[in-house]
């Protein structure tokens, strides 16, 4: 999901767009407008539709069709889209009408909703020998803990921690390997400059929250039998929530949200010298703080107990064939050389910017170089991928929007409040429990 | 004789013919997708067991479950508080000034006032949203050049992101965006009140203050009640300013008005029942308001005319 990410400044204007269409979406909920999503069931050459947000995914899809597609007569066509959950909405609404396309991109956390709606085809059959490409905890979010297989990883957002090198040195700070020492170097900046901050605790991005409980051993949705088990409000959770609400209510970190334009100049003029973030986050900063390029540095996150060596993930997305398909067979093959196939990585990698889930992609040619805002660490990639090797496994369900929402209302108003996060938690677990149950699914105590 | 019957046939019928086609985009864009709203909050989603692969879900009938979440839900009703309380700023603020606007400029001696008019009229034109991203820009503390000013001065910044004022925020940027509108309106019905009126009120001395006051002010009434009206349906449909500001600040929550709820749970929580069941009642209570107080309107214009 990088090159969402890279977006996601852009993204109020974005939303704010939605806003005003908003009204007309709700009007056109009922109906279906894309009927050019079905191919031919006939034999003879396969067309495909392809709806994703990666900038220049058209360039890709044409390698494919100049290439192995050529070869098999399937031509790829892209529909780009709009990111993120705006997309699953859509993508349920076509499905809706039976008229959903060939294949979608989806985030990660969106498949246990999507293939709750009976929206994505299960390619298990189709895709041999490509689980081999991807780390373990990739994978396993593709497959929602059975047989089948319901996307296949495209990108990844292993996260990280990013600190101005130059400020950390003018203030004797140390880059802190442990939550603990975290929490210290945001206490002694405070002592040694009242009006900077380490970072800001926001509350409008649920993805950061996720992979840094993710990072603590978090399991927020599991099966038991045919019941779901919901564990938002659980030890390792509650350990990540009562840190940051601690540091918020001490007035250690700041408390507004982030990707504000306040946010960017805070970044910009060294208000604020860190932010933990995920390998995407060059493309962001060099939206956000266009002025401190070269003078920023990435660390591994820091670890809850020394020695350790996890990290959690935000963002990242998969490419899944639906079940509306007539061409499922031609649609999983595509998308298994799109996201293993070297050539279709590298072009990935330089038309749209993402980091690729596939582990040999990560260590490529298109990876050698530093990203030009971080020129002053040659070796970041290398680091990176070192760090994504460490990636915890993630555990989703079926109501993960729900969480999100709740998520964000409560943790808002707990850090404006500068109240427990621990109450806001529990918030984010009932609710949670209390929709997967009006919606009828099994919830285990 | 059959030509005969089939003209008066024909007469008789040619009004039904040309309602049809207003009946008929009635029925397809209006009529129909209500139904639909209506029947979809009659419903909900039931799953079984994991609910995931095919046929784990149906749509099943839900009675008035919908409705009665709906209406017990207290964050629906604190909605509905938060823009009540927004409307008591916003339509009292914002009809004054246009009146005040409208009569100033409906005076004889005021100059430029074609440039005047377009100037108040023209925020009017900006759309909602790209009003509520200039505000939000100029409400930020740390990048609004009033808070640098302030700041310079040594004067407090007040935080407009936060607790009541945010409600003169929002209230501000509806104010801004709706003045011009409501001014155009009544200004309009102003010039339409014919010069003898005002020249036998000077006969009898009345001074402008006087005209402005007895004369013009009661003449406009039926566009006063218009611009009211209107006012209520858009205070209660209040969704792209704080939809707008919500990523600028912690106070703003994804259901802050009613409308917001309806979106957050088709859109956010996936949920189009429970939505549709929000949205109906929210139609019916703007209906209920709205004629109430037309109906109130009317009723006071009929003792008036009585007396």
């Amino acid at each position: 999901m990088p090159n969402t990410k890279l977006r996601r400044l852009r993204r109020w204007g974005a939303t704010s767009v939605a806003v005003a269409l908003g009204t007309t979406a709700l009007a056109a909920c009922g109906s279906s407008d894309d009927s050019e999503g079905e191919g031919k069931a006939e034999s003879g050459p396969v067309s495909l539709t392809y709806w994703s947000w990666t900038p220049g995914m058209d360039k890709v899809a044409d390698l494919w069709n100049e290439g192995p597609g050529r070869k098999d007569r399937v031509t790829v066509t892209v529909k780009k889209q709009a990111s993120g959950d705006t997309l699953v909405t859509k993508i349920l609404t076509a499905h809706k009408a039976r008229k959903g396309p060939d294949l979608v991109q989806a985030e990660y956390q969106a498949l246990p909703t999507l293939v709750s709606n009976d929206a994505l085809a299960d390619i298990a059959g189709e895709v041999d020998g490509v689980k081999d490409k991807f780390a373990e905890g990739v994978w396993q979010q593709t497959t929602l803990g059975s047989d089948a297989v319901y996307a296949i990883p495209q990108d990844s957002g292993p996260m990280m921690f990013y600190y101005r090198a130059d400020l950390f040195k003018k203030y004797g700070l140390e880059v802190p390997t442990t939550w603990e020492q975290f929490a210290d170097t945001a206490r002694a900046l405070k002592k040694k400059s009242p009006g900077t901050d380490l970072t800001t605790f926001s509350a409008n991005d649920s993805g950061l929250f996720a992979g840094l409980a993710q990072q603590a051993g978090a399991k927020w949705w599991t099966t038991e039998g045919q019941k779901w088990k919901v564990a938002i409000d659980d030890a390792p959770t509650r350990r990540v929530a009562d840190f940051w609400g601690g540091l918020v209510k001490e007035g250690a970190i700041d408390n507004q949200p982030m990707y504000t334009p306040a946010w960017n100049k805070a970044l910009n003029t060294g208000k604020q010298i860190a932010w933990v973030s995920a390998v995407w986050a060059p493309g962001t900063l060099t939206t956000a703080a266009p002025d401190t390029k070269g003078k920023w540095a990435m660390a591994p996150l820091p670890q809850w107990s020394g020695g350790e060596n996890v990290t959690g993930s935000w963002g990242g997305s998969s490419t899944a064939v639906t079940t509306d398909s007539r061409h499922k067979a031609a649609a999983a093959k595509f998308a298994s050389w799109l996201n293993t196939d070297p050539e279709a990585l590298t072009a990935l990698a330089k038309e749209g910017g993402i980091y690729p889930a596939a582990t040999t992609a990560q260590t490529s040619d298109a990876f050698t170089e530093p990203p030009a805002y971080f020129a002053n660490q040659p070796d970041f990639y290398t680091r990176a991928a070192d760090i994504a090797k460490t990636t915890a496994p993630s555990a989703w369900g079926p109501n993960v929007n729900v969480a999100y929402t709740t998520f964000k209302d409560a943790f808002a108003s707990a850090a404006k409040n500068k109240s427990d996060f621990g109450a806001a938690l529990r918030t984010m677990q009932d609710d949670t429990v209390a929709d997967l149950e009006k919606q009828g699914f099994e919830v285990a105590e | 004789m059959t030509s005969a019957r089939r003209r008066s046939y024909g007469v008789k019928g040619a009004p039904y013919a040309f309602l049809l086609p207003a009946a008929v985009l009635f029925a397809l864009f209006f009529a129909l997708p209500i139904g639909y709203a209506v029947w979809l909050s009659l419903h909900k989603v039931q799953v079984k067991g994991l609910g995931l692969g095919a046929g784990a879900r149906s749509e099943v009938w839900a009675g008035l479950e919908n409705y009665a979440d709906t209406l017990s839900d207290s964050e629906l009703l604190d909605g509905a508080l938060r823009v009540l309380g927004y409307g008591a700023l916003v339509i009292p603020v914002m009809l004054g000034l246009a009146l005040v606007f409208a009569l100033m400029l409906d005076t004889e001696r005021v100059r430029l006032a074609p440039f005047t008019r377009l100037a108040i009229f023209l925020p009017y034109a900006v759309p909602g949203v790209v009003a509520a991203m200039l505000w939000g820009f100029l409400y930020l503390p740390d990048v609004s050049p009033f808070h640098f000013v302030l700041d310079r001065l040594g004067l407090p910044q007040p935080d407009l992101l936060d607790g009541g004022p945010l409600y003169i925020a929002l209230s501000n940027i509806a104010v801004w965006g709706g003045t011009g509108f409501n001014m155009i309106v009544i200004y309009t019905s102003l010039r339409a009140i014919p010069a003898e009126v005002y020249e036998a009120a000077r006969l009898d001395g009345a001074t402008p203050l006087q005209i402005a006051v007895r004369i013009k002010i009661p003449m406009v009434a039926p566009s006063l009640v218009l611009t009211f009206f209107f006012s209520i349906i858009a205070t209660l449909q209040v969704f792209s300013e704080p939809t707008t500001l919500k990523p600028l600040t912690n106070s703003v929550s994804t259901t802050w008005s009613p409308l917001m709820k309806v979106y957050q749970d088709a859109f956010g929580k996936g949920d189009i029942h429970s939505a549709a069941a929000t949205a109906v009642v929210i139609a019916f209570v703007t209906l209920l308001l709205s004629f109430g107080f037309l109906r109130a309107a009317n009723s006071r214009n009929k003792q008036e005319a009585a007396r």
